[in-house]
């Protein structure tokens, strides 16, 4: 028996669950150099934004306890150079392609869904709220449920095609943000984003990254993004795509088991860029061993 | 680029804090060149996380060598590798030297372990006149394995001139004759006096430059440095170098 590994979320129908995260696969060119894109179930861009973001200044990395802290500040190439430049590889390579999208301010989210909307390739949008907001002083929008409510209500009118809203762990309680993402319209929530960190040189007294802070990923951060898929999972109907320090093929079933309908992998595409089709063996083969005809059936299967 | 499971060959210690990682790998060696590099998983596991990046030392052979100082966990653990043991290599990695063009002198300048792609571009540069500088804190620092016509410098004097290698680069400078280009690499307080003094000279110079990264090809986009040209956006030690043009970058 060959194992259905196909899964939805909501509309958004993909032919396996693993999908490769925002942020540590650029535009896909480099990281095909690896893997098979076309044989992946998606791959979400590098954050884009209305205008080019040149990012943070150097240092933007740190190595922790099994894990990273980063603090590229959404560099990226602009809508415009998007379409010009990274589309065209894009739709080379056959890859189902969701957009992530990062704005200072509701209307630059609105803008950027609208102007890509039209792009064929583009299957969906997850929306990156953990983005400082502008014209409220940098605070982040992803910790403000209202702005949360605000943004997924706009940019569901800007689009048909499926909205994804990725959320911040960096809240008290996080199904109350999923509640008010599914209630403003969105297909599905991804969880988590990474968590708020920070690291010294001792002998300097300096933050290692020249930001202060950075987004904590990797392993380290596997048991907090697991209970928020559960947390939701128990509490939201609606689709979650686990992502928060996945490895390898255990760490994806057990996402799934807490309630993901597909998992996407950050921080191991740069230790192992073909980690997505080693996943995807060991998910197939660990279908095939427990006799589960369709992966899909393992979301939310916990049993408390 | 390639992910290569190699086997290592032998781990040796050069000199007080410094080893020579040899390993076989021919798929590796055939498609590198001198500057360029290559991240290390020093371990199976996920402690550390992240791989380390390594310039190519040399090659030769099926056989490529890296070289490095025990400066934290991931280099600890890399001392301890034992002959026959795998090692995960993903490389080669950037944009490495420029050795052709029409020059005489090939002067080669690197600060402590700075010197480490050193021995692989010597090999490049058969045909030029090599004249290679090599400084360090101490003279256990300084390091000239595989190079050719050395000249040394200490910060104490304790091994060749008392200064460091711009200093060295002004005391023979007066008795090179013909065109020079300049291979630097080293700590960025060197790269950036060299860098103003290359400008006010007008030699040219590549210089290999370092920043802490993550994936080592461009997908993390960890490792910025400005450019000169442009200042809307950064170019990416990994990718866009780590060899880069001295006057193309802000150091």
């Amino acid at each position: 028996m060959i194992p259905d590994l196909s899964v939805s979320i909501g509309k958004l129908k993909l032919k396996n669950p693993v999908i490769l995260a925002s942020g540590t696969v650029g535009y896909g060119n480099e990281i095909s150099e690896f893997t098979d894109l076309s044989k992946i179930g998606a791959i979400v861009t590098k954050s884009v934004s209305l205008k080019q973001r040149k990012g943070n200044p150097p240092q933007r990395i740190v190595e922790t306890p099994a894990g990273m802290l980063n603090a590229i500040g959404l560099a990226n190439v602009g809508v415009e150079k998007f379409i010009e430049e990274k589309i065209p590889f894009l739709e080379k390579v056959n890859s189902t392609v969701i957009c992530n999208i990062a704005a200072g301010s509701i209307e630059e989210y609105v803008q950027c869904v609208k102007i890509l909307d039209h792009q064929e390739v583009i299957k969906g949008f997850e929306i990156n709220v953990s983005c400082p907001n502008v014209k409220e002083g940098g605070l982040i929008f992803g910790n403000d449920i209202e702005a949360v409510r605000k943004i997924t209500d706009r940019t569901r009118n800007a689009t048909e095609k499926p909205l994804i809203i990725k959320l911040s762990p960096n809240t008290s309680d996080i199904k109350l943000f999923a509640q008010a993402a599914k209630s403003a319209g969105a297909d599905a929530v991804s969880a988590i984003n990474t968590l708020v960190g920070t690291s010294f040189n001792i002998n300097t007294r300096k933050p290692k990254l020249q930001n202060i802070t950075g987004g904590l990923s990797g392993p380290a951060i596997k048991p907090v993004a697991l209970v928020k898929v559960l947390e939701i999972s128990r509490n939201v109907d609606i689709p979650i795509i686990g992502i928060g320090g996945i490895m390898n093929w255990e760490d994806a079933v057990e996402f799934m088991i807490a309630g993901a309908s597909a998992i996407q992998i950050g921080t191991v595409n740069f230790i192992n860029p073909n980690a997505g089709m080693e996943i995807l063996d060991g998910l197939t083969d660990f279908c095939t061993k427990m006799n589960i005809s369709k992966i899909a059936s393992l979301t939310a299967s916990y049993q408390l | 680029m390639i992910i290569s499971r190699a086997q290592i060959d032998s781990v040796a210690n050069l000199q007080s804090n410094i080893y020579l990682l040899k390993a076989y790998s021919p798929d590796l060696v055939r498609k590198s060149y001198p500057g360029q590099f290559v991240n290390i998983k020093v371990t199976d596991g996920y402690f550390p996380l992240l791989r380390r990046p390594f310039s190519i030392c040399d090659v030769e052979g099926d056989y490529v060598y890296f070289m490095f100082n025990i400066h934290g966990q991931g280099t600890k653990f890399l001392s301890t590798k034992a002959k026959g043991e795998p090692i995960d290599l993903l490389g080669p990695l950037g944009h490495g030297f420029e050795v052709d063009g029409n020059y005489d002198n090939a002067i080669i300048m690197g600060g402590g372990l700075g010197a480490a792609p050193f021995p692989f571009l010597t090999k490049h540069l058969s045909n030029k006149n090599i004249i290679t500088l090599i400084g360090g804190r101490n003279k256990n620092d300084v390091i000239t394995y595989g190079m050719k016509n050395v000249h040394t410098c200490t910060d104490d004097g304790s091994l060749g001139l008392k200064g460091n290698v711009l200093d060295l680069l002004k005391s023979i400078f007066p008795d090179v004759t013909g065109k020079s280009r300049i291979f630097a690499c080293g700590p960025t307080p060197m790269l950036k006096a060299l860098q103003s003094f290359v400008k006010e000279t007008n030699i040219e110079c590549q210089m290999a430059t370092e920043c802490a990264m993550a994936c080592g090809f461009g997908i993390c986009q960890g490792c910025p440095i400005e450019s000169s040209h442009d200042h809307e956006t950064y170019k990416l030690v990994c990718k866009d170098g780590p060899v880069f043009n001295a006057e193309d970058i802000i150091l």
